[in-house]
């Protein structure tokens, strides 16, 4: 449905030139909900901002359903952009229209009759929850309240593809939580494309189906969500992820972790569990088969698109050779298994 | 105060107020798209055209820069050439009307930079052409600001209004300076002066009220 191939964008030339994104290739199916996550200034805005070309980029190709956007003139875009509606950060609606009049305005662009842009927008704000609203003005409603309004507003076109350009960084924890669940069911509902940038791992954990991590203007990861929950490919994305579930050791103990195993040593574990893993007896096991004591320093689950998540700090207690085959038997489930360092027994 | 005197006032007030009417109503009629041309034209703007926005610039500020009592004298065989005359009030509200031009031009130019470059994002995203972001998205954004500027020129008008009396243009300065001044007469000075205060104060009101009704921020 959305293509970007090879893309490239440059600001700038000679020295000064700088590379915005370089060489993005991204596919994003019918009805999936993509996510772009990454640290500010990775580039993200760019991307999104690619794909409907109101940045054009530098090279590459933007395929849109079919049509292929970087090829097109000015008058065909504005005929491409119809079929991608776009919401921002900052709602970006007209203050001096009501919110009636801003749904209307992508119809009014189109010149669609009177008739018809009320057929379309009535249903549009009974979907959003504001059929009570119609003749308020935004600077009359709150930050969540916007958001249903341009969102609203990007649908009034029918288009196949909804941008998010960081929809909800801008809102409440609770106000982002309805303003996705309304996304999740305009996916389901009308089978929208959804593409997403954000910086909130929760945005992607809730509601996305893949996940692409751009650095430097890099994509660097594009996985299931599933799958870059349990198994990030990449150091940032374990970044993302750990600051996210702030599963860290606790500073006591990161400051007793020694990076080799000593003659007196434990190893210390983060153990990520998925899928199967979940369910088996893990630690009795350990105890049971290898004679060690297993000590949980830190744990928690998550549940992201159906799948279970575990997550644990754990200090593996025995003989040298116990732990060993501890941490080998660890390795033979389906689950991850990170050394983070070894402390000084103390028993 | 004899009746001469306050039909006198009347009549000037009339020619003030027919000057600035005149001007104030052909000078936004010109300046409002010529503040339009200078933001769109702008760099990394819809229309970005460097070299037509640096002409305009340069033309602006030149008409801005020559004082008014200059300009006044200065484009006389023009002012004949439309009027078919150059004394009168029709005459000195030509003068008027190009000194107000470029004034209204840079206010409005300035109201359409206070419009959030997100709303113009916003409609470029929708497919809209670069006339439709001027008439939908731009101009209604900006419509308190170019009423807040639009004000402003007319009480610049009818301050300088009164500099008319120099091209015979008659008005309420003008018999301030005749009658007040040069007269030696202060009660006429006195009441010019007042009838201009509270003329000003209802032009600035009226505008004031115009921008709240018309402006939803």
């Amino acid at each position: 449905m959305i293509t970007l191939d090879n893309v490239s964008k440059t600001y700038g030339s000679g020295p000064g030139a700088v590379q915005a994104l370089k060489e993005i290739d991204l596919q994003v199916p019918k009805g999936t909900i993509h996510g772009v996550i990454g640290l500010s200034g990775a580039g993200k805005s760019t991307l999104i901002r690619c794909v409907n070309l109101l940045e054009r980029p530098t090279a590459g190709r933007v395929v849109i359903d079919g049509q292929e956007l970087t090829a097109m003139d000015a008058a065909a875009l504005r005929q491409a952009r119809h079929q991608c509606g776009m919401i921002f950060q900052h709602f970006n609606l007209l203050t001096n229209r009501t919110v009636y009049d801003n749904v209307a305005l992508p119809l009014e662009l189109m010149g669609q009759s009177r008739q018809t842009i009320r057929e379309r927008v009535l249903p549009l704000l009974e979907m959003t929850g504001l059929a009570d609203k119609t003749k308020q003005y935004p600077a009359q409603l709150s930050g969540g309240q916007k958001q249903r309004v341009a969102i609203a507003r990007a649908l009034a076109s029918r288009p196949k593809v909804l941008l998010c350009d960081e929809a909800t960084s801008a809102l409440d924890p609770q106000t982002t939580a309805s303003i996705l669940s309304l996304l999740q069911e305009i996916n389901r509902q009308l089978g929208l494309t959804i593409l997403l940038i954000t910086h909130e791992m929760e945005v992607v954990k809730t509601i996305c189906h893949r996940v692409g991590l751009i650095s430097d203007g890099r994509l660097v990861e594009d996985a299931d969500v599933g799958d870059f929950f349990t198994a990030p490919g990449t150091q940032l994305g374990r970044e993302f992820l750990n600051d996210f579930l702030k599963l860290e050791a606790p500073q006591a103990l990161i400051e007793r972790l020694e990076p080799e195993a000593g003659p007196d040593t434990h190893p210390v574990v983060r153990l990520t569990f998925s899928g199967d893993s979940v369910a088996t007896p893990l630690i009795s096991r350990l105890a049971r088969e290898h004679g060690i004591d297993v000590s949980i320093l830190q744990a928690k689950v998550e549940s992201i698109q159906g799948r279970t998540l575990g997550l644990m700090i754990a200090e593996l207690m025995g003989s040298d050779m116990q732990t060993r085959e501890a941490l080998t038997t660890l390795e033979s489930f389906d689950l991850h298994v990170e050394v983070l360092g070894h402390v000084q027994r103390t028993d | 105060m004899s009746s001469a005197l306050i039909d006198l006032v009347w009549q000037s007030t009339l020619e003030t107020l027919y000057m600035v009417a005149v001007a104030g109503i052909l000078s936004a009629l010109a300046g409002v798209p010529l503040g339009v041309l200078l933001y769109v034209t702008r760099p990394r703007q819809i229309l970005a055209q460097p070299v037509v926005n640096t002409v305009l610039g340069v033309v602006t500020n030149v008409g801005r820069s020559v004082p008014f009592i200059i300009l006044l004298v200065a484009i006389i065989p023009f002012t004949r050439m439309i009027v078919g005359s150059s004394i009168g009030t029709n005459a000195a509200a030509v003068p008027l009307t190009i000194a107000a031009i470029p004034f209204v031009a840079r206010l409005v130019e300035g109201a359409l930079n206070e419009v959030s470059p997100g709303l113009v994002e916003a409609a470029q995203s929708m497919g809209a052409t670069p006339m439709q972001i001027i008439m939908k998205v731009l101009l209604p954004e900006a419509r308190g600001g170019i009423i807040n500027g639009l004000t402003i020129t007319i009480v610049a008008l009818v301050s300088y209004s009164a500099m008319a009396g120099a091209v015979g243009g008659g008005g309420l300065g003008d018999l301030g300076i005749r009658y007040g001044y040069n007269r030696f007469n202060p009660t006429v000075m006195l009441i010019t002066v007042v009838v201009l205060v509270v003329m000003v104060q209802l032009f600035q009101s009226l505008g004031d009220y115009l921008v709240r009704k018309s402006d939803h921020k």
